[in-house]
């Protein structure tokens, strides 16, 4: 199990980089933020000739058969491009949730990008609160009704899978209502069904698909937090005041120092998560990568001065990304709130987890 | 050679050398077999392999007779690769297998009174008599210069270029007429380190490391290994300081409170994500990707080592302090002590071996390439600056 890359992560890695450089640089990220976030041909692109769509897929469902350390280099990509893809919605949480309920036909669909999926799931749950901003419920006649706020990527689908009493459903004939979204490169809807058509795929274990996903957006927000650091070195050591670059000022220097030893430990905690995979591993990687994502965005809006509060420079696409992210399955405390049993760190009496002394803990119960 | 080969040499050695019998004739049968330290080369207490074979003889040989890294730390992590890299042949045979196997313990006499974080101002100066150097100065914070036999030293030698150019590397013989060692006592009540005057100490030329006025460049190396040295170290998930604390928080229930509990849970992810980093960057140099996280660690683990060390004390709520009196410490000593103990020492930590604002400045210039401060000392010679 290693915290490295491997080669073929650094030639997929290659491939996505150059491609978003190509064709769609922050600037043109920007561009298209207020109109149509999602860039369809970009997506065809990246999904079918790069292949990205399909690496969680198994092969014999015309996937790659890759595992989660592939996906989660192609999520540093476009977390550091902000790129307007759904791969995160689609090609991790959606594909992830049918490869559990092993719908083959599905997923050759979503292998080689055809098909786009959005998994019925609000982005404000959590492994710890799966059903979080959802009311579904299966009617007697196989129907299904109710509401999720909060879902991302189900503007772009043209698959909605959604999840209810255990089961996971394909559904036809939801209303998805796009609202004005913190982020505006990953925007929420609200799904609401009544009485909609439903084929049931296979069972879901809710928690266990936003476990993944947790981990996997840990790369996502290094990725972010890079791009922030970068991109503020960069100015720094351009921009001038007092006849010197500010970059050259030691309360600057002292700020980014700090900033680039979280980010360092953010790249080896996302890689942690999907090395190792434990719910221990995604809590901790979860846990530091949100926060680390917000405070390189911040500190980047802060060091580029007046430049950072402009419309005109992408950098805020960074802050509300990873704001929002932040939030996003499971906030840091909430995480942290599940290490206390995982990591056997048990709260005071009458807390959520004291009695859960996890395993360190029992073993010290049961010698006493 | 590959690992196979090396067990096989391990297993060889251990067929002619009894574990159980003389401790130092095993040590010294160990270097020569270049079972020491295997990246240093043949003839020097090497095999002239990768770092990371290391651990195939420490697994071999656990069990065996070992060196003492406590008392032997300077020597090992800091004089060891810089004699390595500086010293001569002569050098090379004469002090690393007496420094490796404990006969022969080494301190650093670098810090003075007026050059701290700005070492290259330092003032002790050495003057050329013949094939003698006489060194006169003060040097401070000298941990285990009571113990030693040597010390690796940085002198002026010319006071009339700017202030890097003029310094000159030694090995200062710490038995030799002229060194006064006298003990500072430290705000744990003990005193591990010293300040050693050095009055008219007669050094011969073929002490001298590296050439005159390179003493500078013979210095980063020492600095450099320092710093991997404070901030290296492996360990599983809940090692190090955080699990310290866990032990102490599984045994006292009745102290725990909501806030510090939520303040150890980001310390333990903290601790967590910091060993991830560590354990990343072994992998890294193990295949021969040195990475620039390493100036980070020692960085991390300080601010760490003081955050959990003032949460213990809170959350234990005991007034008392283990033993405030005068003594001489061997070595450093977090596990044995009181929390009083480890709250106070952990505060060298951020100032021992390069202090974190120091640490930063190299971080933000050499790894992310930030532009230095403006410099007023650098083309000036050492004797016109202002101190």
């Amino acid at each position: 199990m290693s915290l490295l890359y491997s080669e073929v992560e650094e030639e997929l890695r290659a491939a996505v980089r150059d491609l978003l450089a190509d064709r769609c640089p922050p600037a043109v990220v920007l561009k298209r933020a207020e109109s149509r976030p999602y860039d369809p041909d970009l997506w065809k692109t990246l999904a079918g000739e790069i292949g990205v769509a399909g690496l969680l897929v198994p092969e014999q469902y015309g996937g790659a058969g890759a595992s989660a350390s592939e996906a989660a280099v192609v999520l540093e990509e476009l977390g550091r491009g902000i790129a307007p893809v759904p791969f995160f919605t689609s090609s991790v949480l959606a594909t992830y949730a049918l490869v559990r309920a092993d719908a083959g036909e599905l997923l050759e669909r979503l292998a080689d990008g055809r098909s786009t999926a959005a998994l019925a799931v609000s982005f404000a749950a959590s492994p710890y609160l799966p059903e979080r901003g959802a009311s579904v419920r299966v009617s007697d006649d196989g129907t299904l009704s109710g509401a999720v706020t909060g879902v991302a990527g189900a503007d772009v689908a043209d698959v909605l899978l959604v999840p209810a009493g255990g089961g996971l459903y394909l559904v036809e004939g939801a209303e998805v209502r796009a609202t004005t979204s913190f982020d505006l490169t990953r925007p929420v809807s609200t799904v609401t069904l009544d009485g909609a058509a439903a084929t049931r795929v296979g069972d879901v274990d809710l928690a266990d698909v936003l476990r993944f996903g947790a981990g996997l957006l840990a790369s996502e927000q290094y990725g972010v937090a890079q791009w922030c650091l970068d991109t503020t070195l960069a100015y720094v050591k351009e921009r001038h005041q007092f006849a010197r670059p500010v970059g050259s000022f030691q309360a600057i220097k002292h700020r980014l120092a700090d900033l680039w030893l979280d980010v360092v430990r953010a790249r080896a905690a996302a890689r942690n998560a999907v090395a190792e995979g434990s719910p221990t591993a995604v809590a901790v990687a979860q846990a530091w990568n949100a926060g680390v994502a917000v405070r390189a965005a911040e500190e980047a809006v802060q060091l580029h001065g007046g430049i950072g509060m402009t419309w005109e420079h992408p950098l805020h696409l960074y802050l509300k990304r990873a704001k929002s992210a932040e939030v996003a399955l499971g906030t840091p405390g909430d995480h942290r709130e599940a290490l206390a049993s995982l990591a056997g760190v048990p709260g005071p009496a009458g807390s959520p987890g004291a009695e859960l002394a996890g395993p360190s803990g029992a073993e010290l119960a049961g010698s006493s | 050679m590959d690992e196979a080969r090396l067990k096989e040499r391990v297993a060889a050695f251990l067929s002619e050398n009894d574990p159980a019998g003389d401790r130092l004739e095993f040590l010294r049968a160990r270097f020569d077999a270049g079972l020491a330290w295997v990246w240093f080369p043949e003839g020097l207490g090497g095999l002239g392999l990768s770092r990371d074979m290391q651990a195939v003889v420490e697994r071999e040989l656990a069990g065996t007779p070992q060196i003492d890294g406590g008392v032997q730390g300077i020597g090992l992590g800091m004089a060891a690769p810089t004699i390595l890299a500086f010293g001569t042949d002569e050098q090379r045979r004469r002090f690393l297998r007496p420094l490796w196997t404990g006969e022969e313990i080494w301190c650093q006499l670098f810090s003075e009174p007026g050059a701290g974080s700005d070492l290259a101002t330092l003032a002790t100066r050495a003057v050329r008599d013949g094939d003698e150097w006489v060194v006169d100065g003060q040097k401070v914070w000298t941990s285990g210069a009571h113990h030693a036999r040597w010390a690796i030293l940085v002198t002026r030698t010319d006071p009339d270029v700017p202030k890097h150019r003029g310094l000159t590397y030694f090995i200062c013989d710490m038995h030799a007429p002229g060194v006064d060692v006298r003990p500072l006592r430290q705000i744990t009540g003990e005193a591990e380190f010293n300040e050693v005057f050095l009055t008219g100490v007669r050094l011969g030329d073929d002490l001298r490391l590296g050439a005159v006025g390179d003493g500078w460049r013979v210095a980063q190396t020492t600095l450099m290994n320092e710093r991997v040295a404070i901030g290296g170290g492996g360990g599983g998930r809940g090692s190090g300081l955080v699990g310290g604390m866990l032990r102490s928080w599984r045994e006292h229930p009745e102290l725990r409170t909501h806030d510090l509990h939520q303040r150890l849970l980001s310390l333990w992810v903290e601790a967590e994500v910091t060993r991830l980093s560590g354990a990343r960057l072994r992998e890294q140099l193990a295949v021969g990707q040195p990475g620039p996280e390493g100036s980070g660690m020692k960085l991390s683990f300080a601010k760490l080592n003081q955050a959990l060390t003032g949460l213990e004390m809170e959350f234990l709520r005991d007034l008392g302090y283990d033993d405030y009196a005068f003594r001489r410490s061997e070595t450093v000593d977090f596990y044995g002590r009181g929390p009083g103990y480890r709250y106070l020492r952990a505060k060298g930590n951020s100032i021992e071996g390069g202090t974190s604002e120091i640490l930063r400045n190299i971080i933000s210039e050499r790894v992310l390439g930030l532009p230095s401060e403006p410099r007023i000392d650098k083309d000036v010679p050492w004797k016109d600056l202002p101190r």
